[in-house]
């Protein structure tokens, strides 16, 4: 199989995105290293990232597994409950 | 809809909540289910395989009309360190044996089609609905609120899965904790039927099982799973989220990128088509994680309850949702009977569970995770088993090296002996 980058991974999957919630909400201005990069390291997504001192995270793309909030609940993850329904990640396969 | 008051609100159409809706309408109860996702099934992921006797209590014609894949009738684990991985398998034709019998299983069809088995007994299913909270009077839970609405009834089942916020809500279940939970990801890999059967030596129907421990993970507490499907290969990796960052310190959605770059694995998947991508919280920790399962007018099964034993030779959850779920709704129908459905009206669920194999086997299996967290099942342990084979395989013409000698040198080299007999006394303690 030819690797695929993440963006392709989440491009096959389906959501039905929140235009106006998001459903995590990150202290973009939480500026602790190490915790920073526990997210960018257990994020199955890669949906965080690190640029001009600022938490960069964006929910599109979200998997709702919830990895953020067990590592950092309370840190960079401000807030975090599933998007309302039906939005999301919609799975065909599981 | 306000105005109705249910017997039974569940939240959450995954096994459990969807097998307790099938108890609870069989025996002729007003049951509502409220499921998040468009369709059940549809926000959750398995591995995976389930282990079909709770099924078959429940439904016993489940071999003709659930949506299985196929019949597990090889299981291979892998040890892969360096260069090499040495892959045990056993097969036997007692594992087709209906007792034994277990499948691989995709949750969007099998939830949905749990889910219609208790709509068909009458249950209410209302999805693409999130619940928000919970209703309390007096400490009681007398509802749930769900999208704005309130919606009442007697007794509320939480099956809202691993994190169950609703548990946390009322103070039933802590927050989970990194060593308690591994992150899980998956990718189903298209591939046809045929090709599927050849590559990995099986009939029509059946199917292999693999759990691998080792390079995947880059040495951090965790490993790949491989579960063939019927026309598609579920393949990917579990880590415990407390180690994230151990060993060579690889990122999460690296580790699944690493197994289908691997020599064993990538012939097996040349060719195939990615199909989705998914990730999700397992609970890891055993019984110690079992939060306060019963409370006034409040139960808590599956994921949720933390009912899911990773032994490290097999991962086991969706057997457990299923009973508990069946369970739960026998203990409902216990306390409407009595009309009690306060925390000791609901206590039937408690005796149940405890002489139920989820109780027995966790307890069982209660040093596991401390056992399945020790580092050199995930380093030392596959490096010196390739080293081994190595020495056995490889060769060019060299004088051979006494085995007993030669095993010892690779022995001292990777890990030491003192290590090696707590490792093994611990696993013996922990089976």
């Amino acid at each position: 199989m030819a690797k695929m980058t993440l963006d392709d991974k989440l491009g096959v999957d389906r959501f039905k995105v929140d235009e106006h919630n998001a459903h995590i909400i990150v202290d973009e201005t939480y500026n602790n290293i190490d915790e920073i990069n526990r997210l960018i390291m257990a994020c199955p997504a890669g949906l965080y990232s690190y640029n001009d001192g600022k938490v960069d995270f964006n929910y599109e793309g979200c998997l709702e597994c919830g990895t953020c909030r067990v590592v950092s609940l309370g840190k960079v993850i401000k807030s975090w409950s599933y998007p309302r329904g039906p939005l999301g990640v919609e799975y065909h396969h599981g | 809809m306000s105005e109705e008051k249910f017997d039974a609100i569940i939240v959450g159409g995954g096994l459990a909540g969807s097998a307790a809706a099938y108890t609870l309408a069989k025996a002729g109860l007003e049951v509502a289910v409220i499921e998040r996702g468009t369709s059940c099934g549809s926000k959750n992921v398995t591995g995976g395989r389930i282990y079909a006797h709770s099924l078959a209590k429940l439904i016993p014609d489940y071999a003709e009309t659930a949506p299985l894949e196929r019949k597990i009738v090889k299981e291979r684990i892998v040890l892969m360190g360096g260069t090499g991985s040495t892959t045990i398998e056993y097969g036997d034709e007692g594992l087709k044996e209906p007792a034994y019998a277990s499948y691989s299983v995709l949750r969007a069809k099998l939830d949905a089609w749990l889910a219609e088995k208790a709509e068909e007994a009458g249950a209410l299913y209302i999805t693409g609905i999130r619940v928000d909270e919970l209703l309390q009077e007096n400490g009681k839970v007398t509802g749930v609120v769900a999208d704005g609405d309130s919606l009442n009834a007697d007794v509320v089942l939480l099956a809202d899965g691993v994190h169950s916020l609703l548990a946390q809500q009322i103070g039933l279940k802590k927050d989970l904790t990194p060593h308690q939970v591994g992150v899980g990801v998956k990718e189903v890999i298209g591939l046809d039927e045929k090709t599927i059967s050849d590559r990995f030596g099986v009939l029509p129907g059946e199917g292999v099982a693999c759990l691998i421990a080792g390079h995947a993970t880059g040495g951090a507490v965790g490993g790949g799973i491989l579960y063939t499907n019927k026309n598609s290969i579920s393949l990917g990796t579990v880590v415990s989220i407390g180690h994230i960052g151990d060993g060579e310190g690889l990122k999460v959605p690296d580790m699944v990128e690493r197994l289908k770059e691997s020599p064993l694995i990538a012939p097996l998947i040349a060719g195939g088509e990615l199909l989705e991508y998914s990730a999700h919280l397992v609970p890891e920790g055993g019984i110690s994680m079992t939060p306060q399962l019963v409370g006034d007018g409040v139960l808590i099964a599956g994921d949720a309850a933390g009912f899911v034993m990773n032994l490290g030779f097999t991962f086991r959850g969706m057997d457990l949702a299923i009973e508990s779920g069946r369970l739960a709704g026998e203990a409902i129908i216990k306390a409407k009977e009595k009309s009690d459905f306060s925390s000791s009206g609901l206590s039937e669920y408690r005796s149940l569970l405890d002489n139920s194999f989820i109780m027995r086997d966790l307890k069982h299996f209660r040093k596991m995770p401390d056992f399945m967290e020790s580092s050199q099942i995930y380093k030392e342990i596959p490096e010196i088993a390739g080293e081994v084979f190595g020495s056995l395989f490889k060769i060019d013409g060299s004088a051979p090296k006494k085995m007993l000698k030669n095993v010892n040198s690779i022995l001292k080299r990777n890990i030491k002996l003192t290590t090696l007999i707590k490792l093994a006394t611990k696993a013996m303690g922990a089976m």
